[in-house]
């Protein structure tokens, strides 16, 4: 494979394509593509990154169309006739080039109540948390989202309403709802019914089928759907 | 800000969802028509007599295939959607409900076709 090559595309705005040959490696991943254009061919291309093993949820691109997190993704994975396509991450403003202005992901993080709402101090004894209990066993379930706006750029519903809090955020609620550790349900309910809530899920399922850590924001979403009717029905609010 | 072209939507829950909502808008379509039609009977009997003779033609028999097929798949296209979002269930739970459904109407299909 070494003495090959592939034709790699960057859209580097609407209207500005660059395109550059990148010899090919084994395991090359879709970053290290980025990385050798970057240092190799031009050193004005922007792109980010930061611990290139799929922790740190910087690196999330647009590649063949399909929101990954290139610095777990394969070249060989989604190479197509030789040739790939790297675009910045949907549904997100473009800084430059593959830089994408995470505010509104992260702002709408916030929005939809994804803090912590304590209620003990540091002097109260540390409160026990059964494992096998079936909320800790859904909040488990979504914890591991490393914030890499994937399942935001794969959403149809995020393109059609800029208000729409989006996939993750609204895991996020969900995982604090079901947390024993969380004091936070009534502002956590009425933050994710409102205008930009949950209700707004069409429940297309890409999130779920492009989240890098097999999570499943769309049946967090179902959850509370479900826990915003039953509220709305026990008239809690 | 110009979208981005997007390829990722090629997956059964996508499909799925785009389905439903075809489906739905065709129905949509259809329903005030339908109604038109049924209201004949009693303004205007010899036109509805004219319009149940056109639905004789091959042409037009085909097309109520196609709006059978419309309903099925808005009926099953809305169960789906209910049982996925109102049913905390495991996706094998999901899997093997849908799979029973399918083999249910499998079978009931095949009874009705004898009874036809």
């Amino acid at each position: 494979m070494t003495t090959q090559s592939i034709k790699v595309t960057i859209e580097r705005s609407p209207d500005e394509q660059g395109a550059f040959e990148v010899p090919a490696y084994d395991s090359q991943t879709v970053l290290d593509v980025v990385s050798w254009v970057q240092q190799n061919a031009d050193p004005t291309l922007s792109y980010r990154f930061a611990c290139r093993v799929g922790m740190c949820g910087s690196c999330a691109m647009m590649v063949n169309g399909v929101p990954r997190w290139t610095c777990r993704t394969h070249i060989s994975k989604v190479i197509k006739d030789g040739a790939v396509t790297i675009a910045p991450l949907r549904n997100l403003p473009v800084i430059k080039d593959l830089v994408v202005d995470m505010d509104p992901f992260f702002d709408k993080w916030v929005e939809a109540e994804g803090v912590h709402h304590g209620s003990l101090t540091r002097h109260d004894p540390i409160a026990p948390v059964d494992e096998t209990s079936a909320t800790r066993v859904e909040a488990n379930a979504g914890i591991e989202c490393i914030n890499c706006s994937v399942c935001y750029a794969a959403c149809d519903t995020v393109a059609g309403n800029p208000n729409y809090l989006g996939p993750a955020a609204l895991q996020r609620a969900w995982t604090l709802l079901n947390d024993a550790k969380d004091e936070g349900r009534v502002a956590i309910l009425d933050a994710v019914s409102g205008s930009g809530g949950c209700h707004n899920c069409h429940s297309m399922g890409s999130c779920t089928t492009y989240c890098p850590n097999d999570l499943d924001p769309m049946s967090a979403i179902a959850g509370l759907k479900r826990e915003t009717a039953k509220s709305f029905f026990r008239r809690e609010r | 800000m110009k979208p981005h072209g997007i390829t990722s939507r090629a997956h059964p829950l996508w499909l799925a969802y785009i389905l439903h909502r075809l489906s739905g808008l065709g129905l949509a379509l259809f329903l005030p028509f339908h109604f038109w039609i049924l209201s004949l009977a009693l303004t205007n009997p010899d036109r509805l007599d004219g319009f149940l003779a056109f639905t004789e033609i091959g042409i037009v028999k085909l097309a109520e295939f196609g709006l059978v097929f419309l309903l099925a798949v808005h009926m099953f296209g809305g169960l789906r959607l209910m049982a996925m979002e109102w049913l905390p269930w495991t996706p094998p739970q999901k899997t093997l409900a849908a799979g029973a459904t399918a083999l249910s109407f499998l079978i009931a299909t095949l009874f009705l076709m004898q009874a036809v």
